[in-house]
């Protein structure tokens, strides 16, 4: 977590320590251990055995210290077959935004047609919209449309993979749009221009000189897709019923209260969900901000 | 914050001026598929429905038979919601709740902590990324949290205070225990967002401020904050719709009743389950609508603003 977020280039001068910079630190440490907390309090449950905690109480010293609610949250939550589930959503999902939103930029980007504005509204405010606005007719379309069966188990798109996928790409290809088009109008003109003088067509164009180019926009935004569709609940609560096809954050819910409720287990399984959002923001928290960032500022 | 990701800018203005070009068969095809398929996928799947549920929220549709089974019964679902609904008002008066705190506490609070890391100071990338940590984890996660500091007998809370407050239990304070952690989180969010911005002041103000010898309040009051306009409108439009999205973590907590319940949640309780109404479902779907487009228009009118001026 020490690594850079947002970019400040400004030296730091040295200066005396005034009284004003003493309360500033004494108040942002407070609150630095405030925030942690939360999460804190989750993994130190996590790793304390539930006859410990009932014993002497949850705010207590530990006598002992384990992962055996780890193991219990890794075999009773079925955590494997949901992380799998999890990537298969995600991954194919990504690729698909990623294809979608670069290709109408690049159009938005580099020609001038007549309903450049309106196609880019049309994506752009598809993303910000609740997700419960179009929640009842896409479960009643998803009870209707039939899928060939090596798509889906029960030949639906309700209950199957592609229709979790779709909705995600439905949903996050707008703010994808947005980000690439104002990202590739900052690529200069004459490039294209040069190929297409050279008579290269469009898709080469496209495949050949622009797509290499927004390899940094791509990342930012494939680690801010990642982040949105792993950590999504809504979709998978609504459009799944089947308990071992629920992708990780979802089937969570399972863990809760089908005996009783085991805190201890929770926080494990909590835990275990939460880490590799976790281990993509410590390891690319750069992408991860100017991707955030990028959509909502231009210079 | 953005340059190391955007080229330079210069050029940005330099397509309008692009004259018509010549294009051959195989290229309009390529062009008409690269616009065709993402249209007709977010047509397909967000704006259809959209419209559907307008249409589906003026009939009494059962959701069993086909959709030509529905018959138009005008107003009547607002009617009925708006009357005899209990759970309505009490969600309505539960997202203006959630709406004010975030817009009164929780984002004055991420402006505040932005402003403060955006002076010259030691150990600001440390506090950037503590404040930022609960951003990427999702609001489901969040809401185990909420049970892991709540919980009578097990939580955090109770222990530390020596209280045996049922926290999330009591409607009457249940909603502002789970607000102490979606004003956690979004705080976070806004600070990042308001960093940006902040980086992107002309320093030159800053000096002007300085020299004025007005006070950091004055200054901030009358140069910062006002220099910050494009993204207060982006902050505004944020916290508006993720008070209208709000629901996993209230879901996770109660499936949202007793003190929790909020206008997303009964339009999903009116889709599944035994006591489904699609009319109501889709009668509060068509008011989060009406809400939503408000901000969802300032926001989209304001980005196009701002790429004529670049």
């Amino acid at each position: 977590m020490t690594s850079v977020t947002v970019e400040d280039t400004r030296p730091i001068r040295k200066r005396p320590l005034s009284i004003s910079r003493v309360v500033l630190h004494a108040f942002l440490i407070v609150t630095a251990l405030l925030w942690l907390a939360p999460v804190a309090w989750a993994v130190f449950t996590s790793f304390r055995p539930y006859a410990d905690t009932a014993k002497h109480g949850y705010v207590s010293i530990p006598r002992t210290l384990s992962i055996s609610n780890y193991r219990n949250a890794w075999n009773q939550g079925d955590i494997p077959l949901h992380f799998w589930n999890s990537m298969i959503i995600t991954i194919p999902a990504i690729v698909l935004i990623l294809l979608f939103a670069a290709s109408v930029a690049y159009v938005v980007s580099r020609f001038s047609f007549w309903f450049n504005v309106p196609l880019l509204i049309f994506f752009m405010a598809a993303n910000l919209l609740p997700q419960q606005v179009i929640i009842t007719p896409v479960y009643q379309m998803y009870l209707r449309i039939h899928l060939p069966t090596w798509l889906s188990s029960n030949g639906l798109m309700y209950d199957s993979f592609v229709g979790l996928i779709a909705i995600n790409v439905a949903f996050q290809t707008g703010f994808c749009t947005f980000v690439l088009s104002n990202y590739m109008k900052t690529l200069p003109k004459s490039l294209t221009e040069a190929a297409r003088v050279d008579g290269a067509s469009v898709t080469r164009q496209f495949f050949g000189i622009i797509l290499p180019l927004c390899k940094p926009a791509f990342a930012a935004l494939a680690v801010l897709e990642f982040t949105w569709i792993y950590n999504d609940f809504f979709w998978a609560v609504v459009l799944m019923s089947s308990g071992d096809k629920r992708p990780i954050t979802t089937s969570l819910a399972n863990l809760s209260g089908q005996y009783f409720t085991d805190n201890n287990l929770i926080a494990a399984a909590a835990v275990l969900v939460a880490l590799p959002t976790i281990m993509v923001f410590a390891l690319l928290q750069r992408q991860f901000i100017s991707g955030l960032t990028l959509g909502s500022t231009k210079e | 914050m953005a340059t190391d990701i955007a080229p330079s800018a210069e050029v940005a203005g330099a397509h309008r001026t692009g004259r018509a070009v010549r294009l051959s068969a195989r290229d309009k095809l390529a062009l008409a598929l690269m616009v065709g398929v993402p249209l007709v996928v977010v047509g397909g799947l967000i704006w259809f429905p959209t419209f559907a549920s307008i249409f589906l929220s003026f009939t009494n549709w059962d959701g069993i038979g086909g959709i030509t089974t529905a018959q138009w019964i005008g107003t009547e679902n607002y009617n009925q919601v708006a009357t005899i609904y209990p759970p309505f008002w009490p969600a309505v008066k539960h997202n203006l709740i959630w709406l004010a705190f975030l817009t009164l506490v929780a984002t004055p609070f991420g402006l505040f902590l932005a402003y403060q890391l955006d002076k010259e100071l030691r150990g600001s990338r440390f506090y950037q990324s503590v404040f930022f940590l609960p951003v990427v984890l999702s609001f489901a996660i969040i809401g185990f949290i909420v049970q892991l500091m709540y919980s009578p007998t097990q939580g955090l809370v109770n222990g530390l205070l020596g209280t045996n407050t049922d926290w999330l239990g009591d409607p009457s304070i249940n909603l502002w225990a789970v607000l102490v952690l979606v004003g956690w989180r979004h705080a976070g969010y806004i600070m990042i967002l308001y960093l940006a911005g902040l980086k992107a002041i002309d320093p030159s103000l800053r000096e002007a401020a300085r020299v004025d010898g007005a006070g950091e309040w004055h200054a901030f009051r009358t140069v910062i904050f006002p220099a910050l306009r494009p993204i207060n409108i982006v902050i505004v439009v944020v916290t508006v719709i993720e008070a209208l999205r709000a629901f996993d973590i209230v879901y996770i907590v109660n499936k949202g009743r007793n003190g929790l319940e909020l206008l997303s949640i009964l339009v999903t309780n009116n889709i599944i389950g035994e006591a489904s109404r699609i009319g109501y479902g889709s009668a509060i779907a068509v008011i989060l609508i009406v809400v939503s487009i408000v901000p969802i228009i300032v926001f989209v009118w304001n980005s196009f603003q701002e790429s004529e001026q670049a």
